[in-house]
Parts: C-alpha cells; sequence; structure tokens
C-alpha cells in the first residue's frame, strides 16, 4: 500500500464533503468522512507492519511521488518518508483521528449554535483536511513539505476554531491563534531558510546510492559535519545555534510555550471535538515532533537545549498553576494542555527525545479522553462548561464518568496508568542529563516534580468539581443524561489506551519486566547521532538508583496530588483556588500594552503620514493641474481668430528659430 | 528674372492673406484669404523649382490645387450649412464652444 493513500484518503473526504457536503443529510457527511479516516488508518498500519518486518537498520520506507520543484540545485520532491518516529505519529494521527471523528458523528448531531445543520458538512470536512495535513507533516521527507503540513494544520485549526463563526469570541479566537502561530512560522522559516544556505538541501537524508552518487540530508549532514552550520552565525551566536532557536520559536508557536502559548486557551471556543483532536492530541505536539526529527542539530547546540528546557519547565509550571485557577471545564484542560507540552519540550531540552515521544504518544490518549469526557459533560449539560454549576454528575453518566477518572489519573500522573511513566521518563531523564550546565537540569527536574503535582491536583479538582459532590445546579443536574454510544464507545477505547499504553514504555530498571517496546523502536532513530550519555538520557538507564527514586516519588505524589485535588474540589465547589489575577500570567494584558497599543500607534502615526504625504502629494499634483488647466481653459475665446493667430504666431516662432539656428 | 523677385511676392500674398485671415469676418473673405495664402505657396513653389532646375516643386503645385479644390468643396459646404443655421456668415456670431 503505497504512503500517499494515508494522506489521499481524508482529501477525498474533504472534497466530497467541501463538494457534496450541503446536500447530503445528517449523519451522512459525518460518516463519510469517519470512513475515509479509518482507511487511512488501515493503510498507515499495514505500512508500519511493513517497515516493522524490515531488519532493524533499514527501517526507513521512502516514496516520491512527485518532484514539486526544481530551480538549479535546489530540488523539492513531495516524496513520505515512513521511519519508526513518523510511523509513531502517524498511528496517533489517524488511530486517534478516526476515534474522535467517530465521537464527532455523535457530538454534533444536535448542534445548538446552528440548529438547521448547514455547518455540519463543513466541519467534517475541515477535519478531513486537518488530518491530510497533518499527515503531510509528519510524513514529509523534507522541512519543506513538513511547512506545508504545519501551515495546513495551522487554517484548519482557524477554521475550525472559528467554526461557529456568528460567536464573536470564536471568531476572535480564530484569528488570535492564526496571528500568533505566525509568528512562530515566521521563525521556522528563516531557520529552515538558514539550513538550505549552510547545507545546501532541505531533505532529512540523503539517498545512500552508489558511491560518489550518494547525497546528503540536512540530518546527515549535522552527523558527519557539524561545521558546516558555523558560516551562517550571527551576532555572537553561532550558526547551528541560530538555527535551532528559530526552529524552535517555530515549535513554540504550533506547541503553544511561554510566550506564544496565550493563544491555546482562547481556542477552546471551538467545538470540543476539535479541542481534543487538534489542540490536545495532534496538531500542538507538531513542534514536538519537528524537534525531535531535528534531534541531530539539537544535539550539536546545548545552549539552545538549555533555553528549551528552562522555557518548557516555565511553561509547565505556570500553565498548571493556572490550570488550577480556571472553572471554565474546557480551560483547565486547555492549561493543562500547554502544561503538558511543557513537560515534552523539557525532555527535548535534555536530550530524553524518546521520552518526549513517548509523552507524546500517551498524552495523546489521556488527553483526548478527557477533552472527549469534557465534551459528553458540555453535551449532557446543553453547553455548561462552568464547573461550579456541576457536581453529582457520577451517578448520571456512568461512562463518561468512569473513563475521566481513568484518564484523569493518567494525567495526574498515578502509576500505573499511561501518564505516570513516560511524565516519569522525561523527569528521570533531566535529571540524569549529564552534559554541560548539569546543575541547572537537576533544578529543572525538581521543577518538573512540583508541577507534576500541581497537575495531579487540578485533575482531582477538576474530576471531584465535576462529578463528585452534591448537584450544585439542580435544574441542569436533573437534565443531565449520559451520552450515546457513537460518543461513549470512543471515550471507553482511549481509556483503555490511557490506563496500558504506559505498559509499551516501562522504565529499563532490573526486575522491571520486559516491556520496552517503544523505547527499543525508537531508539535506532536517536542513537545514532545522540552520544552514549544521551542515548541513556533518553531511557534513563544508566543511572537507575536515582530513576527508582524519582518513580517511587512520582507515584507517591501522582497520588497524593490526585486525593488531595478531589477533597479540595469537593470541598471548595465555588469558590477559586487561586485568585483570578493568576488565570493567564496576565500575558494578554503585556500583549495588548505593548504589541497591540504599540501596532495602534505605529498604524496611527503611518496613517497621518498617508493623510498628510503620500496623499498631500497625489492630492497636490491632481490639484496643480486643475489649476493650470482652469486658468488655460480661458484661452478657448471660441473667436476663430484668435486661434488663427495662435497658430500664425506658433508658425512664425518656429521658423523664427529655424532662422536663428541654422 | 530673379527668383528673389518671384519669392517677395510670394511673401507679400503670403502675408496679405494671414492679416485677411485674422482681421476680417466674413467667412467668404476669410476664405478667399486662405486661397490666397495657398497661392502665395503655389508660387514659391514653382519659382524654387525653376530656380533648382527640379521637377518636384512642380508636381507639388498640382497637388496643392487639387487639395485646395477639394477643401473649397467642402469650406463651401460648411459656410452654406452654417448660413441655413445661423443665417449669417460672421464667424464672431459662431461662438458657442468655448470655455
Amino acid at each position: 500500500m503505497p504512503l500517499y493513500l494515508i494522506v489521499l484518503f481524508p482529501l477525498l473526504g474533504f472534497i466530497i464533503n467541501g463538494l457534496l457536503g450541503a446536500r447530503l443529510k445528517k449523519p451522512l457527511p459525518g460518516i463519510i468522512a469517519t470512513a475515509a479516516v479509518l482507511a487511512s488508518f488501515v493503510v498507515a498500519l499495514l505500512n508500519v507492519l511493513r517497515l516493522a518486518s524490515l531488519p532493524e537498520d533499514a527501517r526507513r520506507i521512502t516514496e516520491t511521488a512527485y518532484t514539486w520543484m526544481s530551480v538549479g540545485d535546489f530540488r523539492v520532491d513531495v516524496s513520505f518518508l515512513l521511519d519508526q518516529l513518523s510511523s509513531v505519529m502517524i498511528l496517533v494521527i489517524t488511530g486517534i483521528g478516526f476515534l474522535i471523528h467517530l465521537y464527532s458523528v455523535g457530538y454534533m448531531q444536535d448542534d445548538h449554535n446552528d440548529p438547521e445543520g448547514r455547518l455540519y458538512a463543513r466541519y467534517f470536512g475541515w477535519l478531513n483536511l486537518f488530518i491530510a495535513f497533518m499527515s503531510v507533516l509528519v510524513l514529509a521527507d523534507n522541512y519543506l513539505l513538513m511547512f506545508v503540513g504545519w501551515e495546513g494544520v495551522g487554517l484548519c485549526s482557524y477554521f475550525l476554531i472559528g467554526y461557529w463563526f456568528k460567536r464573536e469570541d470564536a471568531a476572535e479566537a480564530s484569528k488570535k491563534a492564526f496571528i500568533m502561530n505566525r509568528i512562530g512560522d515566521f521563525a521556522f522559516l528563516l531557520g529552515m531558510m538558514l539550513l538550505f544556505v549552510s547545507t545546501g538541501t532541505l531533505k532529512y537524508f540523503g539517498d545512500s546510492g552508489a558511491a560518489g552518487n550518494a547525497t546528503q540530508g540536512v540530518l546527515d549532514v549535522a552527523r558527519s559535519n557539524a561545521g558546516a552550520f558555523s558560516a551562517v552565525g550571527l551576532a555572537g551566536l553561532g550558526g547551528i545555534t541560530l538555527i535551532t532557536l528559530l526552529l524552535f520559536i517555530g515549535a513554540a508557536g504550533k506547541s503553544a510555550q511561554i510566550p506564544l502559548y496565550t493563544w491555546l486557551p482562547d481556542a477552546m471556543a471551538g467545538p470540543t471535538p476539535v479541542s481534543a483532536l487538534i489542540h490536545a492530541a495532534t496538531m500542538v505536539t507538531a513542534g514536538v515532533y519537528m524537534c525531535a526529527r531535528s534531534a541531530a542539530l539539537f544535539e550539536l547546540a546545548p545552549e539552545t537545549r538549555l533555553i528549551i528546557i528552562v522555557v518548557g519547565a516555565l511553561t509547565a509550571l505556570f500553565a498548571g498553576l493556572t490550570a488550577l485557577a480556571h472553572n471554565d471545564i474546557k480551560k483547565v484542560l486547555a492549561y493543562s494542555t500547554v502544561s503538558q507540552l511543557g513537560f515534552m519540550f523539557m525532555g527535548i531540552g535534555a536530550g530524553a527525545y524518546i521520552a518526549a515521544i513517548f509523552h507524546v504518544f500517551t498524552h495523546a490518549f489521556f488527553k483526548a479522553c478527557l477533552f472527549l469526557g469534557a465534551g459528553s459533560v458540555i453535551h449532557a449539560l446543553h453547553g455548561e462548561q462552568d464547573m461550579r454549576k456541576m457536581g453529582g454528575l457520577k451517578a448520571k453518566m456512568k461512562a463518561t464518568n468512569i473513563t475521566f477518572m481513568l484518564s484523569g489519573l493518567a494525567l495526574a500522573g498515578a502509576a500505573p496508568f499511561a501518564g505516570f511513566f513516560s511524565k516519569d521518563e522525561i523527569i528521570a531523564g533531566v535529571w540524569n542529563y549529564s552534559g554541560e550546565y548539569n546543575s541547572i537540569y537537576k533544578i529543572i527536574a525538581l521543577v518538573g516534580l512540583v508541577t507534576a503535582f500541581i497537575t495531579a491536583l487540578y485533575t482531582g479538582r477538576q474530576y471531584a468539581q465535576v462529578f463528585e459532590g452534591k448537584a450544585r445546579d439542580e435544574h441542569l443536574h436533573d437534565h443531565a443524561h449520559e451520552s450515546p454510544s457513537v460518543m461513549t464507545v470512543p471515550l471507553w477505547l482511549l481509556a483503555i489506551g490511557a490506563c496500558f499504553a504506559g505498559l509499551l514504555g516501562l522504565p529499563h530498571l532490573p526486575g522491571v519486566p520486559n516491556l520496552h517496546a517503544f523505547t527499543d523502536w525508537l531508539t535506532p532513530v536517536f542513537s545514532v547521532q545522540a552520544d552514549a550519555s544521551h542515548a541513556a538520557a533518553g531511557t534513563g538507564s544508566h543511572n537507575p538508583g536515582a530513576t527508582l527514586m524519582l518513580l517511587l516519588v512520582g507515584a507517591v505524589i501522582g497520588w497524593a496530588g490526585w486525593f488531595m485535588g478531589r477533597s479540595m474540589g469537593t470541598r471548595q465547589g465555588e469558590r477559586a483556588v487561586l485568585p483570578a489575577s493568576t488565570h493567564n500570567l496576565s500575558l494578554d494584558a503585556v500583549y495588548n500594552a505593548t504589541f497591540a497599543r504599540g501596532g495602534l500607534a505605529l498604524s496611527a502615526a503611518l496613517r497621518w503620514i498617508d493623510d498628510n504625504i503620500v496623499d498631500g502629494i497625489v492630492n497636490g499634483i491632481g490639484g496643480f493641474f486643475g489649476q493650470v488647466s482652469s486658468a488655460l481653459r480661458l484661452t478657448q475665446t471660441s473667436f476663430v481668430r484668435n486661434y488663427a493667430l495662435g497658430m500664425a504666431v506658433g508658425a512664425a516662432v518656429i521658423i523664427a528659430l529655424f532662422i536663428i539656428n541654422r | 528674372m530673379p527668383t528673389s523677385y518671384y519669392l517677395v511676392i510670394s511673401a507679400m500674398l503670403f502675408t496679405i492673406g494671414v492679416l485677411g485671415v485674422l482681421v476680417r469676418r466674413n467667412a467668404i473673405i476669410i476664405f478667399m484669404c486662405v486661397e490666397m495664402m495657398l497661392n502665395a505657396a503655389n508660387l514659391a513653389f514653382v519659382a524654387a523649382a525653376r530656380d533648382l532646375k527640379l521637377m518636384s516643386g512642380q508636381v507639388f503645385v498640382f497637388f496643392v490645387m487639387t487639395v485646395a479644390a477639394a477643401e473649397v468643396a467642402v469650406g463651401l459646404a460648411i459656410i452654406v450649412a452654417l448660413f441655413r443655421n445661423r443665417a449669417t456668415i460672421d464667424v464672431d456670431e459662431v461662438n458657442l464652444l468655448k470655455y
């Protein structure tokens, strides 16, 4: 099965729903879209099995669809690459994407924002287009094609956040998301240009053709000839540091890191399944994927990784605190996503790429499940999102309750659920880091533990506030009902993932069962470039004592935080845990004061220039000719003799000139 | 006779024609003055042609006469049309097209 089919199926679904969707009856567009993603998942699965059947050092399938552009030495193919890393991502995208499509069929059935169902087909069309672009992003074999997917998912995110475009908050949020992403995209583009300048290609890997015929990709150059990047250094920054920093800014925009994260909480204005798919499970992890893909570059730049890990830790900590302060069920999850993305970047910063990707993998399950569970609650309560009005839903919504609890435990990092292993692996990776700036990494690891505790705290609080205790709004509670099975089946499947996905990557410790499939699968991608200590950091195996300690501490704080959070949630149902001023670090206010006000002042100044100088020149020219011609008009006297005199005098002057200049 | 005599006559005729066009108001008179200017040019042509021993000047005169004949036909037609409409051929009375 060719790889391009993975992209083609959802694209076909998009075309069908986009062109004919308006004529199809509910829920046919949803079924078409879901089937398209399922087909895509099957193709992906078959291809991954084919990949797994190859010998370990040759696991790389490349397929070229066609040459996109070829200018001189610069050539970009639309070609797809499936290796261990992209196989994990593509399975997550199509697999979880399929479950969320399925859920959406139920969720969007009765849309109170769109009672006539005019937008229904559009929703599924965009969701399909998103899957297609996301597949391009992870399957691309060069940075430019990845950028196509990168921009495409940003576009679909814009469409879907603003899906209910008649609601002002949704329209504003979609614009905000798009514009903030542009900042990151700009940096990504610059980084890509510098990569091209220094290596002459944008492919990840070259072709290993016959001797003398072999070409090198960007990552090959990074491994064999690190000096190639020094040419593009700028103002004291080494070339590789500059490139990786630009790439990281790009990743920070897409993956909502400080200071570019403020769009993600606002993005919750979109439909809840969209938040689950795009703003939790897949698109926002694209930045992590990009950094992991470029690991060979980041390995060369310890300074950049220090910045990444500090940014990641700060994001994780502050977003976690913010999640504790919010009362909107989706906002809590949104900040939690930002926080978990911070964890993933901590893994990248520590060189624990496998742990970061592992967290992407487990996070996709439990966070998608939490979002869909929240969607189920919102669905049952007719659009109510304020957790202060919930409570006591345990008995009414059994399936949602159990799945939410299981995935909540996974998020909290309670052993032995999925999030426990992946989060702990990251913290262990940071703790065991043994390169430059060693001591800072130790502090970061402690910050990670604190953040893990906060995570457990707000997750427990949220669960208790929504499902436990007594109903705080009788009216809402009376009308609550369990969602249809088209919605609960995906919940169950995701909850199973949230419970057991962690078992794919147990830590390498003596006495632990030999379940390291995930780590073993990914090791070849990263081990060839990382030196021994980093490879070990990825698995946390070279310091078993510390790793074991961290595991135990992690398990304790996971459960402790969960129970403390629960009592907090039931006890202080209505009161906020933290003052409202912590809602989003006031970063929005800062941006308003600097960029928005500054932009307005600048545009006012430019407008003055336009009104007075540019228009002055233009109108002045017009006015000048107006004046001159109204003066000259008076010569049109209607007396033929005057005209004749003009001609005679003119002729006389010309003849006189000829005579003088003879 | 020297050629310059002819040219002087030609210049005088031309100047009289120009002055006639400029100062007279009767369209027919103006028209006649224009003809006079044309014939002054014709005279200059033939005089120069004789002086330079070239045929082309002579040939030009025929062209000028042909064009003048055509122009007379058109010009007189305009004057007739003007008279029919305005009952006058005073060019100063015909002054609608102005600023």
